[in-house]
């Protein structure tokens, strides 16, 4: 059963391409046939972060305009045969991705792949909420900062409004990714704590990415930071989220803490 | 020449209710001015796109002054979508216009010295609802229980009476209760209590992080509150035109 996941978040600038493309690597390695859908027309970003930028030929635009074939579309990526990639148009703006459209290609999208992990652009506008009108699961993307955090508040709101699911009475299965976790400034109290945002946004937590130079090193040779350097710190957080929200139980630590202590928050779960 | 309909449907025309603030000058408009600039600057943003009735039955006013008055709240951002209470010789071709048969709300006169007991204003306000109806029936409908957290950006308008949160109402939500408002968890928003003239309606929470607190049109900003209610379980009620807290224990 194909499971379509939404990497949103409301801010920009907080990590959802760099987790889409790290979670996506993450779920092919466990062989499953994965594909990164990049919702953000106009700004795409997420073949750069693939490394498929001089691949693209046709795009999510083209297949919902009639134009290309879905499999014209899709890039496969070339170190894991696995992962896919349906690229955003740079050159189109916002108002060619239509409702129906995007249905048509979800639902195609749905008989090929086990996971399809959209990439949302920033804002809570039809773009964000073109991203996630299909998904079964959310991954918010989260800063520990208030302005984030906030932002991340309000998306939950959408996600419980105007998903198909919600309109169906259901529920979207909420996972928060606390992202860009600095372990220096937390101990400083320059952060909001762990333990703040989960009370603040009551959602379950489902990893804690360190802020870490080896996030800029993959992006600059075009990897998903799982692929480029699977036994750094954030390709190791990005590996346990992926198994978790693939229902794993996998224990949870804070960066730079001691093991263990996280069980009793990632135990904690509301909403 | 005879127009000829192409299409016959007809055009369906409905009706619907929104709850608008109401905002009444008071002389001098200048003194009036400056204190809503206050309360702006404290809630900023809190008139921008709502709708704002201008009530200036109670005001001596002509017609270029309250032209003027309208620009001034123009200035601020606040836009004026109906004047209530005009004479017809105030109004020009371009201004907002007359409104009337505004749902008048419950108003609970309160002795200004008397401090108000939770049981007097739990009956007095029985008693102001039962007019038409049976006191049970009144409160079968009067109020609504939220059993999820409310998020940023949205709001819960409930002009009808009580207003329960099972949860906690986030920065940037808002909770507009005609009664009173009760957050079982951390209210970091806005509550509104009181809000079509109730004076004896009251806002409980069990954690007090409040962006803005009103009961009856009286505000209060998270500047405003006592630092040491932060955080706490509190309970807040008004007396004459103050917002009195304590805490809960
Ligand atoms: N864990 C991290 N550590 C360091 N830099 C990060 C991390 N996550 C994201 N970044 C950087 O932050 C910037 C924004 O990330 P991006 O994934 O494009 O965000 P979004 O898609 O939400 O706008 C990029 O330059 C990215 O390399
Ligand atoms: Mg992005």
């Amino acid at each position: 059963m194909a499971k379509v996941i939404v990497v949103t978040s409301g801010k920009g600038g907080v990590g959802k391409t760099t987790s889409t493309a790290a979670l996506g690597a993450a779920l092919a390695q466990r062989n499953e046939k994965t594909v990164v859908v990049d919702f953000d027309v106009g700004l795409r970003n997420l073949d750069l972060v693939m490394g498929a930028e001089r691949r693209v030929v046709y795009d999510i635009v083209n297949v919902i305009q009639g134009d290309a074939k879905l499999p014209q579309a899709l890039i496969r990526d070339k170190r894991l045969d696995t992962l896919f990639l349906l690229p955003a148009s740079q050159t189109r703006d916002k108002d060619s991705l239509t409702a129906e459209g995007v249905e048509r290609v979800m639902a195609e999208l749905k008989k090929h792949f086990d996971w399809i992990i959209c990439d949302s652009p920033a804002g809570i506008e039809r773009g964000a909420t073109l991203a996630m009108r299909h998904a079964d699961i959310a991954v918010i993307v989260t800063n520990p900062e208030v302005s984030s955090v906030r932002d991340s508040d309000r998306i939950i709101g959408l996600l419980d409004a105007k998903t198909e699911r919600a309109e169906r009475g259901e529920r979207v299965e909420k996972h928060l990714l606390l992202t860009r976790y600095d372990p220096a400034r937390a101990e400083r109290g320059d952060m909001l704590k762990v333990d703040d945002v989960l009370e603040i946004l009551s959602i379950p937590l489902v990893g804690i990415v360190p802020e870490s130079t080896d996030v800029l090193r993959a992006s600059n040779i075009g990897a998903p930071v799982t692929l480029a350097d699977s036994r750094s710190a954030p390709a190791l957080a990005y590996h346990d989220a992926a198994r978790r929200i693939a229902g794993e139980t996998v224990p949870m630590t804070i960066p730079g803490e001691k093991r263990g202590l996280l069980g009793k928050l990632f135990g904690r779960r509301a909403a | 020449m005879t127009k000829v309909l192409t299409d016959t449907r007809s055009i369906r025309i409905k009706g619907r209710s929104f709850l608008a603030l109401v905002l009444s000058p008071e002389p001098p408009l200048d003194a009036w001015l400056t204190r809503l600039d206050d309360l702006a600057s404290r809630s900023a943003g809190f008139f921008l796109g709502r709708p704002v009735v201008l009530d200036v039955a109670d005001l001596e006013i002509d017609r270029a002054q309250l032209k003027n008055l309208i620009d001034e709240l123009g200035k601020r951002n606040v836009r004026i979508m109906g004047i209530e209470g005009g004479r017809p010789s105030l109004f020009e071709p371009g201004m907002p216009p007359a409104m009337k048969g505004g749902r008048p709300a419950p108003d609970i006169e309160i002795p200004a010295e008397s401090t108000v007991e939770p049981v007097n204003a739990a009956s007095a306000k029985a008693a102001a609802s039962s007019a038409p109806m049976e006191p049970q029936a009144a409160r079968a409908i009067s109020s609504i229980v939220i059993r999820e957290p409310v998020r940023s950006g949205q709001s819960v308008i409930f002009p009808e009476g009580d207003v329960t949160v099972v949860g906690s109402v986030a920065s940037g939500a808002e909770i507009i209760a005609g009664g009173s408002v009760h957050i079982y968890g951390t209210l970091r928003g806005r509550a509104l209590a009181g809000s079509v003239g109730n004076a004896s309606a009251r806002i409980f929470c069990r954690r007090l992080e409040a962006e803005l607190l009103a009961i009856d049109g009286v505000y209060k900003t998270a500047e405003d509150m006592a630092p040491n209610l932060r955080g706490q379980a509190v309970q807040l009620w008004l007396e004459g035109d103050s917002i009195m807290a304590e805490r809960l224990n």
